[in-house]
């Protein structure tokens, strides 16, 4: 919804909520269900409301629980059986600098000021360590906004006994234990409030009056930015960046101005604008972001303009390359067509808004952020929250990589008659096993994102697929895939649940970067094989139809299981057993963990 | 901003109200109080207050927000500062 995107109108937003909540719950989009229970040192109503129309946008319902007002410690440490039933899915702990009991005062030791840091440190682990065990869920918590006053001037931000001073310590302490806890994210309240104008965030009128941490025409930037970290926390996160050329990332107009004629580099205030921005979606790439093309030129020009050598990109940092003169709607849903990827996954930045209109139009979900003014876009697409990188595994940094192997592989594949001796010639090699603790942050992150091959698209936080790994009552598989042009990494995992002699498949899923490799072939073989092992007769498998899993539709019988019951549009189970299975993957060789 | 007067402040008022409340039906008086509208809680008035200091690009002051009685008062100073 144009209204929710950054950067949106706080007022409106503020008047309009109602409105605008009434459009949301009727646009007919099926949404993820979330439970976030949000603990308030402060006002945390008008917070929560505006949490729920960023995260309904990004296709989340969310249910909330409140703490009462100001119990955040009670509800952490001694949960009420609200919060103990509501069972959350993440916990977002809203404090703010007011809640910080005891300052430092001019005149004191050392050791007394360090004293009164630990009293605030200790009060704040004793809760993420009691949330983190009774809710194994991810914990969000917001930092410090600096002080609104400095008693010290200048010296407030060096001197210990400064409130900024304490305030950056305490930050800084919170910032340690999110390196050293995976499940653990600081909202950094401290960067939004300086960004928002700190004078005017901190106006003591709206605590003093209402109890509100921040003015109340803060609060939609503020909702936004935590929202930010809930939605990639649950597989929201846009993947790709389609980028035009012309005014986009270089001044003027390749095809007219030639090589030499346009601005990028650093002869020039606005070429060095170019050259910033060029490097800005550099490294978003190193982030593992997809970088596509999408302009209205010819091919050699796009090329030759992309190769100025006082440019940051290259065309190889481009997975995909659409320089023709196509409509770009069509080019953009082409360009998801051939990574594998849905269309609203895709951020389209291009400076005409006449381009941006016509994809908004055509493909609903596609965002195309108001590029104005080449000095503006950095702001604009880092603002906007797209690619919030919450957590990232080994396997996103590569992400690119892995995509170049993939068209590499299209490549080959056009020169062999037979699809079988493609296959074949990849010369693939499998690791299919059970868990390992190594890939526990990238099987859950594939098990919060993955859509299309998903047959349940159940969904599990850190702490839930702790518990699948330690319970002897699962068999769990990943599956890693490596073949002659590149590791694809872990992509594809099985959960089952064992009830007597039978196996529930409560996950079964695959990344769409190997699609029609007969690695769901391989992942078979070595299941049913575990499940012999562990005295399994039947494999019972569901499949789960949600908007976007359609090509899984008929997976089980294609693998050859029975069809027990559902019909063609709605859920269906289905049944295997082991004991008459032989296996069915020739193209993989496949082998279990390493030793050890 | 010249002198408003009352006339024009409550037909204005009548459209923020429309708004926070989500409800064209809305008609609001110098005796409307809180009591007259359903959703007009003490959470909702913060939201009003706000809208209300953007439609008339005007700040109320702290002691004003917390002694307004009804919309009659509102519109009071509403008016009293577009004087200035």
């Amino acid at each position: 919804m144009r209204e929710l995107e950054y950067p949106f109108q706080p007022g409106e937003i503020i008047s309009k909520r109602k409105a605008l909540r009434r459009a949301l719950a009727a646009d007919g989009t099926a949404r993820l269900q979330k439970k976030i229970a949000v603990l308030g040192g402060s006002t945390t109503s008008d917070i929560v409301k505006t949490m729920e129309l960023f995260l309904l946008d990004a296709g989340i319902e969310p249910v909330f629980y409140e703490s009462e007002y100001g119990q955040y410690y009670q509800d952490a440490m001694f949960p009420p059986e609200g919060l103990a039933d509501f069972s959350p899915d993440v916990v977002f702990i809203h404090t703010t600098g007011r809640n910080i009991a005891s300052w430092p005062a001019v005149g004191e030791a050392a050791q007394e000021v360090d004293g009164k840091l630990e009293a605030e440190l200790g009060k704040f682990r004793a809760m993420w360590e009691s949330l983190e065990q009774r809710f194994h869920c991810p914990i969000i918590q917001n930092n410090f906004e600096k002080p609104f006053f400095r008693l010290l001037g200048n010296r407030d931000a060096w001197d210990i006994h400064g409130r900024t001073n304490f305030t950056n310590r305490l930050n800084q302490a919170f910032c340690d234990w999110a390196a050293g806890h995976p499940g653990f994210y600081v909202h950094d309240v401290d960067y939004l409030s300086g960004d928002f104008g700190l004078l005017r965030w901190a106006d003591p009128a709206y605590w003093n009056l209402y109890k509100y941490a921040m003015c109340l025409e803060a609060i939609p930037a503020f909702a936004f930015s935590v929202s930010n970290i809930i939605k990639s926390l649950f597989g929201k996160n846009k993947k790709a960046l389609a980028l035009d050329l012309d005014n986009t990332l270089w001044g003027g107009v390749v095809g007219d101005d030639g090589v030499e004629g346009i601005e990028i580099g650093q002869e020039t205030g606005v070429s060095q604008s170019y050259y910033e921005f060029q490097s800005y979606v550099k490294q978003l790439k190193n982030l593992g972001v997809l970088l596509t093309v999408c302009s209205k030129n010819d091919e050699e020009n796009a090329l030759a303009g992309l190769g100025h050598p006082e440019g940051a990109l290259r065309p190889g940092d481009f997975i995909l390359i659409k320089a023709n003169w196509e409509n770009k709607d069509r080019n953009i849903a082409e360009t998801a067509a051939q990574l594998n990827i849905l269309p609203e996954s895709i951020v389209f930045a291009d400076d005409n808004p006449a381009e941006r209109e016509i994809v908004r139009a055509q493909l609903p979900g596609v965002i195309a952020p108001e590029l104005e003014g080449v000095e503006n876009y950095i702001a604009t697409i880092d603002r906007g929250g797209y690619f919030e990188a919450t957590t990232f595994s080994e396997d996103d940094l590569k992400r690119n990589e892995m995509y170049k192997a993939n068209a590499l592989r299209a490549a080959q594949q056009a020169s062999f008659a037979d699809y079988g001796e493609y296959l074949k010639s990849l010369g693939m090699h499998a690791v299919i096993d059970d868990f390992l603790p190594i890939y526990l942050t990238r099987i859950t992150q594939l098990a919060n994102k993955s859509n299309q091959f998903n047959l349940t698209t159940r969904r599990y936080t850190t702490g839930q697929m702790v518990q699948v790994f330690e319970s002897p009552e699962y068999v769990r598989l990943y599956g890693k895939l490596v073949d002659k042009f590149g590791d694809n990494g872990v992509v594809s995992v099985v959960i089952g649940h064992k009830d007597g002699q039978a196996l529930d498949i409560e996950l079964w899923l695959m990344s769409c970067r190997v699609l029609k490799r007969d690695m769901e072939f391989a992942m078979l073989d070595r299941l049913v094989e575990r499940c012999r092992e562990e005295g399994v007769a039947t494999l019972r498998g569901y499949y789960f139809p949600t908007a976007k899993n359609g090509m899984v539709r008929e997976l089980y019988g294609t693998l050859g299981f029975q069809k027990v019951s559902g019909d063609e549009a709605g859920p269906s189970v289905w049944e295997l057993d082991t004991a008459g299975y032989t296996p069915q993957c020739q193209v993989i060789q496949v082998s279990g963990n390493p030793e050890g | 901003m010249s002198t408003m007067d009352m006339r024009e402040i409550f037909a204005k008022l009548d459209r923020v109200f429309q708004e926070v409340f989500d409800d064209p039906g809305i008609r609001v008086t110098p005796q409307t109080t809180a009591d007259d509208i359903e959703d007009w809680d003490s959470l909702e008035h913060i939201t009003l207050i706000s809208a209300v200091e953007r439609a008339f690009r005007m700040k109320f002051k702290m002691g004003e927000i917390s002694s307004m009685r009804n919309v009659g008062e509102m519109a009071n100073i509403i008016q009293e500062r577009s004087r200035g």
